[in-house]
């Protein structure tokens, strides 16, 4: 086990997919927008697999998933936009995104704050 | 490499595994192979097919002149070097290792893992050099070890550069080992609802973040890689455990357990026809 975590440390993949906690934790403010959690590591780690191409900041962004962008015209009823979120497998069983709600990833009031995030972009 | 005999290769397990495909309740490895090359080419049809045993460089030119150019000085020589002496080593009983393996240890790389029929399980090329130490009265290694059967195997697997991975599937317990290993790399698991497939197999060749993925055609012809710089030895089954844990949150099956040799021998199957490389440099 000891030797996993040496080799994950260093990997590449690491700096992707591990979770941030402890520096998370050092440098999270009080309260998290939508935006931090969107963009916290351990948290949604959106840009793991999304761009978000009006949001300046978002670099070296994922390609698994379709760029964030014009999402209120695309999802009017935001509802839906939150079900997507909440559990992507049920609007494609073979989703390869993270079914954040019902895997208890991000909390309710989170995925709330993630959803008017996302629907302002 | 000859690239066009591979290409032969692959061509000629396609019919195959059509024929054989029709007559089985569960696809032929042959078949699986060919609907991941079908998927992945459809997808990526400038990639050529020998390129795959390079992983996620075959998608970056870039990167891939950047790894030939460390890898024609290998920062992980002086290991493989250790591994040549410890095969060079006779045991206590004057003999070698390449005394108790087929063809003196010599091209053999590409036929494991492999069914072991009296064994009734799969064995990997890592339990026939303990098997070899056992019976020539030596302790077994620890097999997750990097500094003793990790380099040795390193050294070992150099003496198979350029075999075409070869991996059988010819009774139907071996077969049921095959599905089991299939079952793993394609069953969700973890909070994060991953397969190995959501990743090396739909989203091969995507950006997870900065990172390219690697399809899973030719992803089991080049270990152990050396990481990190170069000189980290990570063994084929570390790096499942690896993405078993980081990527999937999982806990992973014990290296060497049958969940793994399985996936092992599902997984290698997926590079039948592709040629073999000890070992390879990562980041
Ligand atoms: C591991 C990959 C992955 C992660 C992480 C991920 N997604 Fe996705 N997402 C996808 C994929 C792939 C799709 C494409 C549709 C599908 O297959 O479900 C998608 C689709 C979507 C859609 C629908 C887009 C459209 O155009 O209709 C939304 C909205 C979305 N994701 C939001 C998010 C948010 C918000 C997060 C972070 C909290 C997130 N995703 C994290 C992979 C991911
Ligand atoms: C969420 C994404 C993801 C999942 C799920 C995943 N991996 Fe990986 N894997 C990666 C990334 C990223 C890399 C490093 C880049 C690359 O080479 O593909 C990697 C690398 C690998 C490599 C090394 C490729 C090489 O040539 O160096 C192997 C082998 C591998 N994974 C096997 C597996 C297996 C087996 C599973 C399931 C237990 C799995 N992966 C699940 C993302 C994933």
């Amino acid at each position: 086990m000891r030797k996993l975590h040496q080799i994950a440390t260093a990997c590449a993949i690491s700096a992707i997919m591990l979770s941030g906690t402890v520096l998370a934790q050092a440098a999270a403010p009080k309260e998290e927008t939508g935006k931090d959690i969107a963009f916290n590591l351990s948290k949604g780690n959106c840009l793991a697999c999304h761009g978000m191409p009006t949001v300046p900041d978002a670099e070296s962004t994922g390609t698994y998933g379709p760029p964030l962008i014009a999402m209120s015209a695309r999802y009017p009823d935001k509802a839906k936009l939150r079900a997507q979120i909440w559990d992507a497998t049920v609007a494609n069983p073979s989703t390869s995104m993270i079914p954040f709600g019902k895997h208890g990833v991000l909390t309710e009031a989170e995925i709330d704050k993630v959803t008017d995030f996302v629907y302002g972009l | 490499m000859k690239q066009k005999n591979i290409l032969k290769l692959l061509a000629g397990m396609a019919g195959l595994g059509i024929a054989l495909g029709a007559a089985t309740v569960h696809a032929s490895p042959e078949q699986d192979q060919q609907d991941l090359i079908k998927y992945f080419t459809t997808k990526y049809p400038n990639v050529k097919l020998e390129d795959y045993v390079y992983g996620a460089l075959a998608f970056d030119p870039d990167s891939k002149a950047q790894y030939d150019a460390i890898m024609e000085f290998p920062p992980f020589d002086s290991q493989i070097e250790e591994g040549r002496k410890m095969w060079e080593t006779p045991f206590k009983n004057g003999k070698t290792y390449a005394d108790c393996m087929p063809n003196g240890g010599k091209q053999i790389a590409g036929n494991y893992p492999m069914f072991d029929e009296a064994k009734g399980k799969v064995v990997t090329l890592e339990n026939v050099v303990n098997d070899c130490r056992v019976a020539n009265g030596e302790a077994p290694f620890k097999l997750s070890d990097p500094k003793t059967i990790g380099v040795l195997s390193a050294y070992m697997r150099t003496l198979s550069d350029g075999m075409i991975m070869n991996i059988k599937v010819q009774s139907p317990k071996a077969m049921a080992a095959y599905e089991d290993g299939k079952k793993t790399f394609y069953s969700r698991k973890g909070q994060r609802n991953f397969a190995c497939a959501s990743c090396h197999m739909q989203n091969a060749g995507n950006r997870l973040r900065s990172e390219l993925v690697s399809p899973v055609v030719g992803q089991a012809v080049h270990w152990p890689g050396f990481f990190i710089g170069g000189d980290t030895l990570v063994t084929l089954q570390n790096q499942y455990s690896f993405c078993f844990t980081m990527v999937l949150r999982a806990v992973p099956p014990a290296e060497d357990s049958t969940t793994m040799n399985n996936l092992e021998y599902f997984h290698s199957a997926m590079s039948n026809g592709l040629p073999m490389k000890a070992s390879v440099f990562r980041r």
